[in-house]
């Protein structure tokens, strides 16, 4: 989508308008710096999700909405974990920590800050893996993904004012 | 530099373009600017009395003209007062830009005087919303609002202008293109889908045509009567689609849904095939939706794809400019007519005479009155009779602009003006003021109950101010009637703060005003009071007393099947055990 003030704002209030679920909503530039784009996972019923996306799209500063759920994509979320290690179960944080193949990203007497990258539910193994040696905080980015699909974005072109004429009543279906 | 514009002056410069006539509008703090601006500029300020009645008379410009119609407020208050308006043309797809003034960018977010989250509050009641916070980019913002208004399916935008943009000067350039990379247009229609959908109309036995205020708001009326003629199709138009198709078009049916005729409701239950152009599929249509149409395939035409098979699954679905595909769509049946018109014609020739049975079974008929009282169908009838299906008539809503619906005529489209998604009590009065500057040689009908009068009331100045020769009639029956009939149906009659017990007399009303107004009791003096009305140079206002208990039927409650219509006053039952 284009990166314009409010546009985050338009997405995140369609959802809540129309009551779908967001479990996780992620946005960033693009290579282009005036386009940004956002994964969105959500909860909704597979028979309104061709709705979904058509709403989406109906939004003027978005450039395309694609459904990820069935086309050839991969996802990644990262989680940030900070846990309350003793003396005696240092080691086996890290060894458990190795398995899942997460990095230690900060070590202190108290314990240690850990980053991993996976698909969800595999994050959600860890958590559950790392909760059960003490006190852990958690921050997840939320999903990304990028289709594996080469389409060219379809864009819409300029339109000259000369031609725009809106108040010409015919105009209305030009 | 003596080239310097103000962006205001600017702002003029780009409406000047858009070719608009004149603005609805209210001032206020931050919009002084633009208001010195306009002072010495062509283009004409309507000042209405309440910037919500800005937003109403646009819409009702917008609609009797079909371009677009252009509402002025404040920042804070102003812009809060618009949102209704707003949100009204959102739901009936009416094009409206409205220029909204907000504090100046240094103060906004501080919560300064008049400041109001506009942007914010406007996101989901308009189409898009543009604030403009560089003078730099207010004309492109501008030509973009008058394009997204008018193209595509319409509807509302907002231009949120701070008063440090109207202020200061810049280079004018005028804007030769915008440039909308999201906002992609599908106007054609798909070849192969008119193809098929132009076979599916020939194999259908039982079809219908379900047509909307697509038709209307895309000038499609030509196009219909074609497709309809050509295939001799029953059609039956919704309550924005009125006068579609011409109400005395002998394939007009009447309107479906809660309170269309038991006619349009059978057939639409029974069709085999429904062609869908410029509709939504609204529930006040559809009643209970697993009985709506069971046995149907359908053809759905929508200039917006989101429309589609939304509420129920299209067989064709068919994305574009409604006229367009209609030029299409009647090329093909045109062309497979000879081949394809033999195979149900006695199916056909059948459905049309079971059609007409029951249309002769249950017409909207105005019910039996004793010798003092007007029944409100006989109203309308009235109406209609002067009308002739050429005025303008705009309604508030309730009962009375479902029996305008019913028994008004409208022989061309743009000429029946309502709230029909949002159902905004007070719109009628603002929407007439808006029709009126639109078509000052129309005569122009604005029918209100006693309710949403008094919504709208102080537009009665306005009404005077310009001269506005609005017919104003309340159906007056001391109640908000569709919500007392709603409570004497489903809520044992215990009517709870539904009685309008206090009315002005609309004889000294209008006289405070400086025009003409009557009331009317007695049925003997209805036809003549209205002639008087009409013959009147002037705005007049008729208050007419009804009877106070009638209720709108047939009725399709609320989550009831369209095959199961009420059709009159409940029976009375044998008490049993």
């Amino acid at each position: 989508m284009e990166n314009k003030p409010g546009a985050l704002m338009r997405v995140t209030g369609l959802f809540a308008q129309r009551n779908y679920n967001i479990e996780s909503l992620t946005v960033a530039r693009t290579l282009d710096p005036a386009l940004s784009r956002m994964t969105i996972v959500a909860d909704v019923d597979p028979k309104i999700r061709p709705q979904v996306i058509k709403q989406i799209n109906k939004l003027i500063n978005v450039l395309q909405a694609t459904d990820l759920t069935d086309t050839p994509s991969v996802a990644r979320e990262l989680v940030l974990l900070r846990i309350r290690a003793t003396m005696e179960n240092r080691t086996a944080i890290l060894k458990e920590a190795e398995i899942f193949g997460a990095r230690v990203i900060d070590s202190s007497v108290d314990g240690f800050a850990l980053e991993v990258t996976g698909e969800p539910e595999k994050l959600d193994e860890f958590i559950n893996v790392m909760a059960s040696y003490g006190d852990i905080q958690i921050t997840r980015s939320g999903l990304i993904a990028v289709s594996l699909e080469m389409k060219k974005l379809k864009l819409a072109p300029p339109v000259a004012t000369s031609g725009v004429e809106s108040n010409s009543g015919a105009a209305a279906i030009a | 530099m003596s080239n310097l514009m103000s962006g205001a002056k600017m702002l003029l410069e780009c409406l000047n373009r858009e070719a608009v006539e004149c603005i609805f509008g209210y001032p206020g703090g931050v919009t002084l600017p633009f208001y010195d601006a306009l002072y010495d500029h062509p283009i004409r300020h309507v000042l209405v009395r309440h910037e919500q009645n800005a937003a109403f008379a646009a819409s009702g410009y917008a609609k009797a003209t079909g371009r677009v119609g252009v509402c002025c407020a404040t920042s804070g208050p102003g812009a809060t007062n618009l949102v209704t308006g707003l949100v009204d043309c959102l739901m009936d797809s009416v094009p409206v830009v409205a220029l909204t003034g907000q504090v100046s960018t240094s103060l906004i977010g501080t919560d300064a005087f008049q400041e109001a989250d506009t942007f914010g509050l406007t996101r989901s009641a308009t189409k898009h919303n543009f604030m403009v916070k560089d003078l730099a980019g207010l004309p492109q913002a501008l030509h973009e609002a008058f394009y997204l208004a008018a193209s595509g399916r319409p509807g509302p935008v907002l231009v949120d202008v701070p008063k440090d943009v109207f202020i200061g000067r810049g280079h004018y350039q005028p804007v030769e293109s915008i440039h909308l990379p999201g906002y992609k247009l599908m106007t054609e229609g798909h070849s192969g889908q008119i193809r098929r959908a132009a076979q599916m109309i020939w194999e259908a036995e039982r079809p219908i045509v379900y047509a909307g205020g697509g038709i209307v708001l895309g000038n499609a009326s030509a196009e219909l009567r074609e497709l309809v003629e050509l295939a001799d199709l029953p059609t039956v138009c919704t309550l924005m689609g009125l006068g579609a198709l011409p109400g005395s078009h002998p394939n007009f049916i009447s309107m479906p849904g809660m309170h269309g005729s038991y006619a349009a409701n059978t057939a639409m239950y029974n069709t085999d095939l429904i062609i869908g152009l410029g509709v939504r599929f609204d529930d006040r249509v559809t009643g209970r939706l697993s009985n709506f149409a069971p046995h149907a395939r359908v053809i759905h035409v929508d200039i917006d794809p989101a429309e589609i098979s939304k509420i129920r699954t299209a067989d064709i679905p068919i994305v574009g400019d409604v006229r367009k595909v209609l030029a299409r769509l009647n090329k093909a049946v045109a062309e497979i007519k000879a081949d394809a018109e033999g195979a149900k014609r006695n199916a056909r020739i059948a459905w049309w005479g079971q059609i007409r049975e029951w249309k002769a079974e249950h017409p909207f008929a105005v019910p039996p009155a004793a010798p003092d009282e007007i029944k409100p169908q006989q109203l309308m009838r009235e109406i209609d009779r002067i009308s002739d299906g050429k005025a303008i008539v705009t309604s508030d809503v309730g009962q009375h602009q479902m029996w305008s619906a019913q028994f008004i005529r409208f022989d061309a489209p743009r000429l029946w003006i309502n709230s029909g998604g949002l159902g905004s009590m007070g719109y009628g009065l603002p929407a007439a003021i808006g029709a009126q500057f639109a078509c000052p040689d129309k005569l122009v009908f604005s029918i209100v109950g006693d309710g949403g009068f008094q919504m709208s009331l102080p537009e009665l100045a306005t009404i005077v101010n310009y001269g506005l020769p609005v017919k104003i009639v309340v159906m007056n029956n001391g109640y908000l009637g569709m919500v007392r009939q709603w409570q004497e149906l489903f809520y044992n009659n215990r009517l709870s703060s539904v009685t309008l017990d206090t009315f002005p007399q609309v004889e000294l009303l209008a006289a405070a005003y400086g025009f003409k107004g009557r009331t009317v009791e007695r049925p003997a003096e209805l036809a003549s009071a209205l002639a008087e009305a009409v013959a009147d140079p002037g705005p007049y206002l008729l208050n007419v007393k009804v009877s106070p208990y009638e209720n709108v039927y047939p009725m399709v409650p609320a989550g009831g099947a369209i095959n199961e219509m009420v059709l009159g006053p409940p029976q009375p039952v044998p008490v049993g055990d």
